[in-house]
C-alpha cells in the first residue's frame, strides 16, 4: 500500500475512533437522563433530581470533547479524502449538512439550558431541554449513519456525465435499508455504553460505602436499560445486520467469520485464528453448521467462502477484520450474560449485597468501548477494498496532493492534542465521581479536605 | 439554483463570522480587558451559553458548502490543508479552554484555561482572515482542479504563493482588528462596571485602526486583483456595499463614546457582514480563483446537480427557520447585562 494512502487511512481511523468515544456516551446518557428525570418528576423524588443533575455534569464534560472531537471529522472528508467529496459529496453532504442544520443547532441551544437553565425554568420546561438534547444526540447518530450506510449500500444515485455521483432520489437515500438496521444496532450499543458506565458507577459507590441511595438509583437503572439493550443488540439489530451483510456484502462476512472456502453446511468459529498463507483457521473452536444457520436459516445451506471471490474484492486487512467482529459479538454476549444474571439478583432484591457482582459491574465499565469500537472497525474494515461500495474503491478516494508527510504531520499532531483531551476528560470525570451526586450534607468533609 | 445556493452559503459565512466573530473577538481582548477572576468569569459568562451554537454555523456552513458545491469544497479544503488543521487544533483548545476553566477553582489552572483560550482566540482571528485572503487573491489551481499551499514560501505573490504572504497576513492583521472590535462592542454591551468600560476604551483604539486598514486592504486588493472591481462597474447597486461600510464606520465611532453599545454593536456587525458580501460580491461567480484565470472554480464548474440542490431547498429552508428560532430563544433567555454568582463559569 502506498505510503500516503495509509496514513490518510490511519489519520482518518485515528480521530473516529477517538471522536466515538465521547458520542456513544453522549447518545446513551441523553437516553437515561431523560428516564432519570421522567421519574424525577412523577415522583418528585430528590434523589433523582440529584441522580439526574449528577449526571448532566458528567454529560457536560463527555459532551464538550464530543464536539470538539467531531469537528475535525466534518473537514477531514475535504481535506484528507477529496477526490472522495469531490465525487460523492453532492449526496453525502446532504446528510452531513442535516446534521450540522437540524441536530447540531438544536443540541448547541439547548445543552446550555439544560446543564445551567435548570433555576430559570419550571421543572417541565427543564425536562423539555433534557429530551431536546437526547432527541437532537439521536438525530445527529442518524444522519452518521445514513452517510455510512451510503458508503456501505449506495441507494438513491445516478452517475453524471462528469463521473461524479448525484442525487436521483432523496427519500432512497435518506431511508436507505442499510440505515435502518445500522442505526438500531448503533444506538442499542450507545445504550449500552451508558448504561454500563451508570451501573459501575453505582456498583463503585455501593463498594466504597458511599451515596447508597444514588448508587441504588444508578446501578438499578443501568441494569435494566443494560439488559434491554444489550439483548436488543443481538436480535433482532445484529441479526438483522448479519443478513443484511450476507445478501450484500457476502464477501465481507465471508472476512468476518474466517470462512476462506465456502461450503454447505458452514461453522460458525467461536475461536481461532485466521491463516491467510494456508487459507484456514488455526486451533479452531467451532460449532458445526451454525454459520449456515444463523445465515440462511438452514443447518446445511451453502456459505459463499473468499475463494467464490476475486482476491482484489476482499477486505484488505482479513485478520483485523475477523478479530473485531469476534471481540464484538464475544463482549456482546458477555453483556447480554452479567446483565442477565444482575436483573436476576435485582429481581431478587440481593443485588445491592452481591459484592462480588458489583466488582464485575465496575470491572466492566471500559468493554462496551472496546466492543463498539470494534463493531465500527468490522463495519469500516468490512467495506474494504471499497469507499463506496461496487463504485469507488479507498485507493482513489484520498487527497492526491496532500502528501504523507504532511498528513503524518497533522496526524501527530491530532495524537499529541487528543492525548492531552484524553488526560484531561479523564481527570474532571474523576473529579466529578469522586465529589459524588450530592454537594451537601455527606460530601462536607472532602470539601474541606479539597480547600 | 447554484447561484441562489452561492449567496446561501454566503449568508451562513457571514452569520458565522458575525456570530463567532464576536466571542472570538471577545477571547482576543480578554487577557488585557477582563483583569480580575471576577470580570473573567463576567466574559465567560457573556459568550459561555452562546459560543457553541454561533460555532454550529461553521459546521453547517461547511456542510452546505459540501453538497452544494462538492468540487469546490474537495479543492479548497485539500489545497488549504495545513491552515485548516491548524484551525481545528486551534478551535479544539479554544473550547476546552472556556469549558474546563471553571470546573476547578485554582490559579494556576484557571491562568492557564486563559492562556490558551486568549491565545487560540487571537490566532483563530488571523487564520480566518488569512483564509478570505487566500480567497481573494487566488490559489494555484491547476487542470485537474485541485493545488497544494504550503504555509509559506517567500511572503511574495510569485506564482508558487504560499497560505501566508504580505497580502494574505495584511488582511489577517485587519480580521484581527476588527474581530477585536466586535468583541468589544459585544463586552460593552454585556458588562459593566470597569469591565465595560474597558470593553468601550478598547473599541475605541482599535477604530482608526480598523478604518486604516480598511482602505489599505481595499487599495492592496485592487493592486493584486484589478478584476475585483468588474462587477462593481456593471452593476452599480454594488455601490451600497462601500457606502453601508462607511456609514457603519461612523456610527460606532459615533455611538460607542455615547454609551449606545447597541447600536455600535449592530454597527459592527453590519460593518463585518458588507465587507463580506462586498468581497462575495466582487468574487462571484467565481469561487475559487486560480492564478490562472482559464481554471477558476465557478458556481458553475463546482455545483452539485440540480435535483439535489432542488431538494436540499426544501430542508435547508425548514432547518434555518427552526436554527433562527433557537437562536432567538436562547438570546433571549440570556439577555441583559450579565452577573457573577448563580450558574456556570
Amino acid at each position: 500500500m502506498d505510503d500516503a494512502l495509509l496514513i490518510h487511512r490511519l489519520h482518518f481511523a485515528f480521530t473516529a475512533t477517538f471522536h466515538y468515544l465521547f458520542p456513544q456516551l453522549t447518545m446513551g446518557l441523553a437516553l437515561l437522563i431523560v428516564i432519570l428525570k421522567t421519574i424525577a418528576l412523577r415522583r418528585n423524588d430528590p434523589v433523582y433530581n440529584e441522580a439526574t443533575r449528577f449526571w448532566g455534569k458528567i454529560f457536560g464534560i463527555n459532551f464538550v470533547l464530543g464536539v470538539v472531537t467531531g469537528i475535525p471529522m466534518e473537514f477531514q472528508f475535504g481535506t484528507n479524502w477529496s477526490a472522495f467529496s469531490r465525487f460523492a459529496g453532492g449526496i453525502i453532504g446532504q446528510t452531513l449538512a442535516m446534521e450540522g442544520m437540524f441536530a447540531f443547532f438544536m443540541e448547541s441551544a439547548l445543552i446550555g439550558l439544560f446543564l445551567f437553565g435548570e433555576k430559570r425554568l419550571s421543572p417541565k420546561a427543564h425536562w423539555w431541554t433534557a429530551f431536546g438534547v437526547f432527541i437532537g444526540s439521536w438525530l445527529s447518530g442518524y444522519f452518521i449513519i445514513a452517510t455510512d450506510a451510503f458508503m456501505q449500500y449506495p441507494v438513491g444515485y445516478y452517475k453524471a456525465a462528469d463521473g461524479s455521483l448525484q442525487l436521483s432520489s432523496f427519500w432512497a437515500f435518506v431511508l436507505n435499508p442499510w440505515a435502518g438496521w445500522q442505526y438500531a444496532h448503533n444506538m442499542c450499543g450507545a445504550a449500552t455504553t451508558g448504561a454500563f458506565v451508570m451501573m459501575a458507577v453505582g456498583a463503585f459507590y455501593l463498594l466504597s460505602n458511599k451515596w447508597s441511595a444514588h448508587a441504588r438509583v444508578f446501578v438499578k437503572t443501568g441494569v435494566i436499560v443494560g439488559c434491554i439493550s444489550s439483548v436488543l443488540q443481538v436480535f433482532p439489530t445484529g441479526d438483522s445486520q448479519g443478513k443484511m451483510v450476507t445478501d450484500l456484502q457476502p464477501v465481507t462476512l465471508a472476512a468476518m467469520e474466517g470462512l476462506f472456502h465456502g461450503r454447505p453446511g458452514a461453522p460458525l468459529v467461536i475461536l481461532g485464528q485466521p491463516n491467510e498463507q494456508q487459507g484456514r483457521i488455526d486451533n479452531p473452536v467451532e460449532v458445526p453448521g451454525m454459520l449456515s444457520m444463523l445465515t440462511y436459516r438452514r443447518w446445511n445451506a451453502h456459505v459463499r467462502g473468499l475463494d467464490a471471490f476475486p482476491k482484489e474484492d476482499w477486505p484488505g486487512n482479513i485478520p483485523l477484520l475477523y478479530y473485531s467482529y469476534h471481540i464484538m459479538v464475544g463482549l456482546g454476549t458477555f453483556f447480554i450474560a452479567i446483565s442477565v444474571v444482575s436483573l436476576l439478583l435485582l429481581w431478587r432484591g440481593a443485588l445491592f449485597n452481591a459484592r462480588w457482582m458489583l466488582w464485575i459491574l465496575m470491572l466492566t465499565m471500559p468493554f462496551p468501548y472496546i466492543a463498539n469500537t470494534a463493531g465500527w472497525m468490522t463495519a469500516e474494515l468490512g467495506r474494504q477494498p471499497w469507499l463506496v461500495y461496487g463504485l469507488m474503491r479507498t485507493a482513489d478516494g484520498y487527497s492526491k496532493l496532500v502528501s504523507a508527510g504532511n498528513a503524518m504531520f497533522t496526524l501527530i499532531g491530532f495524537m499529541g492534542m487528543y492525548l492531552v483531551l484524553g488526560i484531561l476528560g479523564l481527570f474532571l470525570l474523576w473529579r466529578e465521581i469522586e465529589h459524588g451526586p450530592v454537594t451537601a450534607p455527606l460530601s462536607n468533609l472532602q470539601t474541606a479536605e479539597a480547600k | 439554483m447554484a447561484s441562489l445556493w452561492f449567496w446561501i452559503v454566503a449568508v451562513m459565512v457571514v452569520a458565522y463570522v458575525v456570530l463567532d466573530g464576536f466571542d472570538l473577538g471577545s477571547g482576543a481582548i480578554y487577557l488585557l480587558a477582563a483583569k480580575t477572576n471576577d470580570e473573567r468569569r463576567r466574559v465567560l459568562r457573556a459568550i459561555g451559553p452562546v459560543w457553541d451554537g454561533n460555532e454550529v454555523w461553521l459546521i453547517a456552513a461547511g456542510g452546505t458548502l459540501y453538497f452544494a458545491f462538492p468540487q469546490l469544497y474537495a479543492s479548497s479544503f485539500s489545497g488549504f490543508y495545513l491552515p485548516l488543521m491548524i484551525v481545528l487544533w486551534l478551535l479544539i483548545l479554544r473550547a476546552i479552554g472556556i469549558e474546563f476553566r471553571a470546573h476547578i477553582q485554582a490559579p494556576v489552572w484557571q491562568d492557564f484555561f486563559d492562556v490558551v483560550f486568549s491565545l487560540s482566540s487571537i490566532l483563530l482571528a488571523v487564520f480566518f482572515g488569512v483564509a478570505l485572503g487566500n480567497v481573494v487573491r487566488g490559489v494555484p489551481l491547476d487542470s485537474s482542479g485541485y493545488f497544494f499551499e504550503p504555509l509559506w514560501t517567500d511572503f511574495k505573490l510569485g506564482p508558487q504563493t504560499g497560505i501566508l504572504d504580505w497580502y494574505t497576513v495584511l488582511i489577517g492583521v485587519i480580521a484581527l482588528v476588527t474581530l477585536s472590535a466586535h468583541g468589544s462592542y459585544y463586552i460593552a454591551l454585556k458588562t459593566d462596571q470597569d469591565l465595560g468600560r474597558r470593553a468601550r476604551g478598547f473599541a475605541l483604539l482599535c477604530w482608526p485602526l480598523q478604518f486604516f486598514l480598511t482602505f489599505s486592504a481595499l487599495v492592496a486588493t485592487y493592486f493584486i486583483r484589478p478584476e475585483v472591481m468588474t462587477n462593481y462597474a456593471n452593476h452599480p447597486i454594488g455601490l451600497l456595499v462601500p457606502v453601508v461600510v462607511i456609514a457603519s464606520l461612523a456610527v460606532m465611532l459615533w455611538a460607542n463614546p455615547k454609551g449606545k453599545e447597541k447600536l455600535a454593536f449592530i454597527a459592527s456587525s453590519l460593518y463585518i457582514t458588507f465587507l463580506l458580501v462586498g468581497a462575495a460580491f466582487a468574487l462571484y461567480p467565481v469561487v475559487l480563483p486560480a492564478r490562472d484565470h482559464q481554471y477558476d472554480l465557478t458556481i458553475l464548474n463546482t455545483a452539485a446537480a440540480n435535483h439535489g440542490l432542488s431538494v436540499g431547498l426544501v430542508w435547508w429552508t425548514f432547518s434555518a427557520v427552526l436554527a433562527i428560532a433557537y437562536f432567538v430563544f436562547v438570546y433571549r433567555t440570556f439577555r441583559g447585562k450579565v452577573q457573577v454568582g448563580e450558574g456556570h463559569y
